[in-house]
Formats: C-alpha cells, sequence, structure tokens
C-alpha cells in the first residue's frame, strides 16, 4: 500500500520535471512562467538526491551509519558535538549560502534564462553537490581535518601548499568582488548608503548588549537590531529626499572604496564582540529570512519571465560580461552551480558535528541542491525584469551612455527596445535617481525582488522600501563576508609570513595583526580600487577572475576526491568525482587562455594592455584615463591581471600533475593506500 | 490529541532555535553542560556567559584561520 503510493508520488514528481523542463526547452519567442522553471528545478533536484545521491552514498562513498564519526570520538560539547540532521543541515547551507548564487545567474541572464537554468540544474546534480557531499564524507573519514590538511596528506606538502596559497589568493579577489557589488549598488545613492552605513552603530549598539546588558542573549540583540534597521531604512527614504541630509551620504565609487577599504580595516582589527559578530547574527537572520520570502513571493505571484530563452549574445559579445557561452557561462554561474569554496566549509566545522555518517549525503548534498535553488531564484527575479531596464541596469556607461536617452537609443539598438520614459520611470519606483550602469547584480536583483514583493505585498507604494531592503539585505551580508574574509587572511598572512620570521605567528601580537591587516586590506583593496575605476564597470574583469579561480578550487577539490577513490580501490566509480573535475579543468584552463590572449581587447588582458600601449606612444589618451599617468597605470593592472590569470592557470596544471601522479602510484599498488581514520571509539 | 500537539510545537520551536543559534556558531548548551556532567564529572562547567564568549571567540578567531562562511 505504502509502496505504491510513494511509487505514484514519485512518478508524479518525475512527469511534472519533465514536463516543465520540455517546456522551458522547447518554447521560443512566447514568454513563459516563471513556474516552469521553479518547477524543473525542484523535479530535478528531489529526484538526484533520491536517486543519483543515494548512488554515490551506497556504491561510491558507502556511508556506513555504524562508524563513529569525529562529534562522537572528539566530544567535546563546543567544536565536536553530534547534532541532529535538520539542526545541521540549517547551519551547513547558511554557511555556504552568500552572494555568490545571487550574483552569478544574474550577470548570465544575458545569455537568456536557458543557458543559466541548465547549467544551475546539471551542474548542482553532477558536479557541486558531488563536491561538496563527497569531501564532507572525505573530512568525517579523516576526524574532521580540513581542505589543506587532506590535500597534503594524500598528495605531499607541495600540493597542500599550492592549494593553501590558491585559497589566499581567491580570498582576495573575492574579497574585491564582493565589495566591488556593494560600491556600484551604493553609487550615489544616499538612501542606500545611508542605511548601509547604519549597521555600523546599530551593530555596535547591539554588541554592547550582548556584551554588558545581556551576556550571551542572541535572540534579543538580533530582534533588537532589526527593529533599528527597519527604522533606519524607513528614514533613509527622508534623508534621500531632503537634500541638506542626502549630500553626506551621496558618494562616488571612488569615495566609497576608499571608505571600505578603512572599513575592513577597523573592522577586522576591532574585537570580535564589537562589530563583526553582531553583524554577523544580523546578517544571517536576514539572509536566511529574506531567500525564504522570496521563495514564497515567488510561488505567490508567478511572474512572467520577459527575457528570451536565450538571447544573441551567446556569442561573446554581451555588455555584462564578455566572452562566449563556453567557457564563460560555467565561469561566470560559479557557486549556484559548483562552488570551490564550499570543499572549505564541507571540510570545516559540519564534519565535525554530524551524529551519523549516513547524514552526510542530506547535509553536503542536500545544501548544494537548496542552494542551487536560491540560484535558480536570483535567475528568475533577473529575467522578471524588461529585459531593456535588465540591460539598462548592467551595461557600463562605456557602451550606454550616461543619459536614459542615449541609453534607450543603445539598448534598443541591440534590440530589446526602451524608452528614455520607461527608464526614468524605473528609477522612480524605486526612489533612485538613476538606475543606468548599477552592475554587479545587486541591484537587478534588488529591482526584481522588489517587483516580485511589492507584487505580493504593498503594491507600488511600497516598491523602494522593497529595493532598498534587498539593496540592505545584500550588503549586510557583503560586509559581513568583508569583516571576516579579511580576519581570516589576516591570520593566513601571519601564518605564510610566520614560516619564515616566527615572531609573526603571534595572533595576539598588535604589530603583526596591524601588518597583516594592512597587507590583506590593501591585496583586495588594490583590485576593488581598479575595478571601480574601470570603464567597463569593473564587473567585467573582476568576475571572471573570480570565478576562474573558484572553480579551480573546485576541480582542486574534486580532484583530491577523485585521488581517495583509487587509493581506496573503488577506481570503478572514480568518474563520478572525476568527469566534473576534467570538465572543470577544461572550462578554468579555456577561460584562462582567452583571459590572456584573445585578440578582443574586451576579453584579453594583453590584447587590452596592447591597444592602451600603442595609444600611450601616440600621445593619445583612451577613456577613462584622462593623462597619460592614468594610461601606464591602466597597463599596469592589465599586466597584474594576466600575471594572476596565468597562476591560477598554472596551479590548476600543477595540481593535475600531482593527480595524475598520485592516481598512477595508487593504481600500481595492490594495497588500500588512503589513511581513514579509526572505526572504533577513541574512548 | 490536543495533549499531544503541544509537546510536539514546543519540541519544533526549540529545533528552530537550535538551528538558528547554530547558523552563527553557538551549539546548544544544554547538550554541552550534559556532556561535561557525564563525562567528566566533578570537573567546573562553563556558565552560559563563558560558554557564550569562549564560542564567539572561537568562531572568529584570535588563535587561527576559521573560514565560517562563504561568497
Amino acid at each position: 500500500m505504502t509502496i505504491t503510493k510513494s511509487k505514484l508520488v514519485w512518478t508524479a514528481v518525475g512527469l511534472l520535471g519533465a514536463l516543465s523542463l520540455g517546456t522551458i526547452a522547447l518554447s521560443r519567442g512566447e514568454t513563459i512562467n516563471a513556474f516552469w522553471l521553479v518547477a524543473a528545478a525542484i523535479c530535478s533536484y528531489v529526484l538526484a538526491e533520491r536517486t543519483y545521491a543515494r548512488f554515490i552514498a551506497r556504491d561510491v562513498v558507502r556511508l556506513d551509519a555504524g562508524r563513529p564519526t569525529p562529534a562522537h570520538r572528539f566530544n567535546d560539547g563546543l567544536d565536536y558535538c553530534p547534532t541532529d540532521k535538520t539542526v545541521l543541515f540549517g547551519h551547513h547551507f547558511a554557511a555556504i549560502a552568500g552572494a555568490g548564487p545571487l550574483v552569478g545567474p544574474v550577470l548570465a541572464a544575458q545569455m537568456g534564462y536557458l543557458p543559466g537554468t541548465f547549467w544551475l540544474i546539471v551542474g548542482a546534480i553532477f558536479a557541486g553537490a558531488v563536491q561538496d557531499f563527497v569531501v564532507l564524507w572525505a573530512s568525517v573519514r579523516r576526524d574532521g581535518r580540513s581542505l589543506g590538511e587532506m590535500i597534503r596528506v594524500e598528495l605531499g606538502p607541495l600540493p597542500g601548499a599550492l592549494a593553501m596559497f590558491g585559497v589566499l589568493v581567491i580570498m582576495m579577489i573575492l574579497l574585491a568582488v564582493l565589495a566591488l557589488v556593494v560600491v556600484k549598488a551604493l553609487t550615489h545613492s544616499p538612501w542606500a548608503t545611508f542605511t548601509v552605513a547604519m549597521t555600523i552603530p546599530i551593530a555596535v549598539l547591539m554588541g554592547l548588549y550582548g556584551r554588558f546588558a545581556r551576556p550571551g542573549r542572541i535572540g534579543e540583540m538580533s530582534l533588537l537590531g532589526f527593529a533599528l534597521l527597519m527604522l533606519s531604512l524607513v528614514y533613509g527614504r527622508h534623508v534621500a529626499e531632503a537634500p541638506s541630509l542626502a549630500a553626506y551620504f551621496d558618494y562616488s565609487g571612488e569615495d566609497l572604496s576608499m571608505m571600505l577599504i578603512a572599513y575592513g580595516f577597523f573592522a577586522s582589527v576591532l574585537p570580535v564582540w564589537a562589530l563583526l559578530a553582531p553583524r554577523d547574527y544580523l546578517s544571517t537572520f536576514l539572509k536566511i529570512g529574506t531567500i525564504i520570502g522570496l521563495a514564497i513571493g515567488i510561488f505567490l505571484v508567478l511572474p512572467d519571465l520577459k527575457m528570451p530563452a536565450v538571447t544573441k549574445f551567446v556569442d561573446g559579445n554581451g555588455p555584462v560580461f564578455s566572452g562566449s557561452l563556453f567557457p564563460f557561462l560555467f565561469i561566470t554561474i560559479a557557486c549556484g552551480a559548483i562552488s570551490g569554496f564550499h570543499a572549505l566549509i564541507s571540510s570545516g566545522t559540519t564534519p565535525k558535528m554530524i551524529d551519523n555518517e549516513a547524514d552526510a549525503r542530506v547535509i553536503g548534498y542536500g545544501a548544494m541542491l537548496m542552494e542551487g535553488f536560491v540560484a535558480i531564484m536570483a535567475l528568475v527575479a533577473a529575467t522578471t525584469l524588461d529585459p531593456g531596464i535588465y540591460f539598462a541596469l548592467n551595461s557600463p556607461a562605456a557602451l550606454i551612455g550616461t543619459s536614459p536617452e542615449s541609453a534607450a537609443t543603445a539598448i534598443s539598438n541591440w534590440g530589446f527596445t526602451i524608452t528614455p520614459d520607461l527608464l526614468r520611470q524605473a528609477a522612480a519606483d524605486v526612489g533612485e535617481a538613476s538606475i543606468l550602469s548599477r552592475t554587479g547584480g545587486a541591484p537587478t536583483l534588488a529591482v526584481g525582488m522588489a517587483e516580485i514583493l511589492s507584487n505580493a505585498i504593498g503594491g507600488k507604494a511600497l516598491m523602494a522600501f522593497w529595493y532598498h531592503f534587498a539593496i540592505l539585505f545584500e550588503a549586510l551580508f557583503i560586509l559581513t563576508t568583508i569583516d571576516a574574509g579579511t580576519r581570516v587572511s589576516r591570520f593566513m598572512i601571519q601564518d605564510l609570513i610566520g614560516t619564515a620570521i616566527p615572531s609573526f605567528k603571534a595572533t595576539r601580537s598588535w604589530s603583526a595583526n596591524i601588518i597583516a591587516t594592512a597587507i590583506a586590506v590593501s591585496a583586495w583593496g588594490y583590485f576593488l580600487y581598479q575595478g571601480v575605476v574601470d570603464p567597463l564597470g569593473g564587473i567585467n574583469t573582476l568576475w571572471p577572475l573570480f570565478g576562474i579561480s573558484n572553480q579551480m578550487l573546485a576541480c582542486i577539490a574534486l580532484m583530491l576526491a577523485t585521488i581517495i577513490l583509487f587509493k581506496m580501490k573503488r577506481e570503478r566509480y572514480a568518474w563520478v568525482t572525476g568527469l566534473p573535475a576534467i570538465w572543470l579543468g577544461i572550462c578554468t584552463l579555456t577561460a584562462a587562455w582567452q583571459k590572456l590572449f584573445s585578440h578582443n581587447p574586451a576579453i584579453g588582458f594583453l590584447a587590452h594592455a596592447e591597444k592602451f600601449s600603442q595609444a600611450a606612444q601616440t600621445a593619445q589618451v583612451l577613456a577613462p584615463a584622462k593623462t597619460l599617468a592614468d594610461m601606464n597605470r591602466i597597463i599596469f593592472n592589465d599586466h597584474v591581471n594576466a600575471t594572476l590569470t596565468a597562476l591560477l592557470g598554472a596551479l590548476v596544471i600543477a595540481m593535475g600533475c600531482f593527480g595524475i601522479a598520485a592516481i598512477l602510484k595508487a593504481l600500481a599498488d595492490p594495497a588500500i593506500s588512503t589513511q581513514e581514520a579509526a572505526t572504533v571509539p577513541a574512548e | 490529541m490536543e495533549t499531544n500537539r503541544l509537546p510536539r510545537v514546543s519540541k519544533l520551536l526549540r529545533r528552530i532555535a537550535q538551528t538558528a543559534q547554530l547558523m552563527v556558531g553557538l551549539p546548544d548548551y544544554n547538550a554541552y553542560v550534559t556532556h561535561r556532567r557525564q563525562i567528566h564529572p566533578g570537573e567546573p562547567v562553563m556558565t552560559y556567559e563563558e560558554f557564550f564568549r569562549e564560542r564567539q571567540t572561537s568562531r572568529y578567531g584570535n588563535d587561527g584561520a576559521k573560514i565560517g562562511r562563504c561568497c
């Protein structure tokens, strides 16, 4: 009875999934409803969890429910503590969900909704979720070791050190690109700048409350903070409308980037209870709440998608990012389909808290599918916008000019009809002076969310409020990442320098602390500033670099998993992690090659440098440079970016060679050659 | 029926609260106390306030890098 019932349910899920996928793939010319996208994703994900994840759990990694996990073997009630499956799922999901899965799909929407949807479904199922799950399993079997330690043990000290250096590079690019997203959203927007600025005193107040007034009462602190945040959001409109007040919060991108760099420095030097921790509470809860809210909004409103299924920009000449569908779609979507950063989380706190090894499947694989779904929602929010509005928001000023008239003409010429009045109206609706060239994904997502949420609650009257709420939500958790990321980088740098000068390792030493923090903020600050003054909007340069580095880390994590399978003599199943690793290797190396050597100056760093040096030789000044010194700085930046890209490419190749050597060695060895932790309790 | 529902609702609420706390790096305090009492009887147990501070410092690190969040 129950068996036939469950069969019936799964058949229905399968049929709905197939119908939705068919609808998405076959509709041309007519608009389709967001329902089909959402249904296709949910059905595919649920079926994959049920079938592919089960296959991996049973045959590939052979989860053993009877094996004691690190949480039981080292239980201390603190780092290691057996935790309920659903509670830990929430913890893991909150740790992996960030700005990446929201920004990537928005940028990828320039190619239409079809390519993005395809990769978010296929990539999450066969690459991203596999990586998160298998790395989590490997770490649970090795006392909860980190990715770096596992690479060191399985591959050797040099590959381990290389991988960790790669992580530091990724951190720097990640922090720069996320800071750039915030700068682009706040530029000349007094309302948004005011509310985001207010989060600093609010966090300090929360910190004081939770330290002295009512120690450790996270719930009370967060409610207090949330109430103050909503007040400042409402008051922000008044600030924007009163010219005398607005002047204090109206900044250019250059000013904002300098402020962010200074902020990142102080936030990571201050004691954590004062700013970092309370901001983290606020942003984590707001993030989860907003994701749930957006899901409810999409289900209630079920908007139509106005973007075509596939646009002509698959050819690589799109205004949002340059480069053709292969490899740049896969680089751009990044975290929603697969993110190397998740390998650090899956080998971080989560493996130390798993109650039962069998839980690893739903936590590792399931949480990533949930993240894929968040990315699908971001894609829905971006593609429900009128394509004209979408391209106005996401095209750099170099292509569409700075007035609604020039933008409307340029965008209409691309085949997406829009009038200057519609652009003005769209800006007025969200309470901004202009929506042109707000690149970086966050404003687009905010307009899309405002449209969906205002349709659900409040109508047009609340649209501006929802827009600034969405901006605040994204800025808040990006800034938290910047605080925490700068702090983590500081420790990494202290550790790295400490190998040469041992005294530098003392994390409580003020001088070492300040020097390492200064190095960290100048490294990401350099890329941030370069992105802010870039005529193509910065995102164009930095996002692909971030995508390449993040996917490269994923490729390394999947290689590690493949090597472990070979060492366990399970090479029969090595394709499960090996094929996605090879695919990512091909994507990142092709992208890196094109970023280096493409003749198109919009893609290739060297071609861009060449274009500027030729102009400089005839004393010609190309925008955005205003002087010949600016020209030289642009050429220098191009060379820095090119070197970095080459470095990342070399890193993938080197790790690939180490990996193949390890696999050959494992094949030659007749015995199992990997070291798992003991199967008996430690005590 | 009615008598059955109340404990279930409070259990659900407690689980939501636990999830929210663990999301920001605070594990279950009661589980910690139970663990200390059972495995290390007679040894000191941190008060909630001490426990909270210890976890906060550990999450954001004074003694090392912990990557607790993603892009």
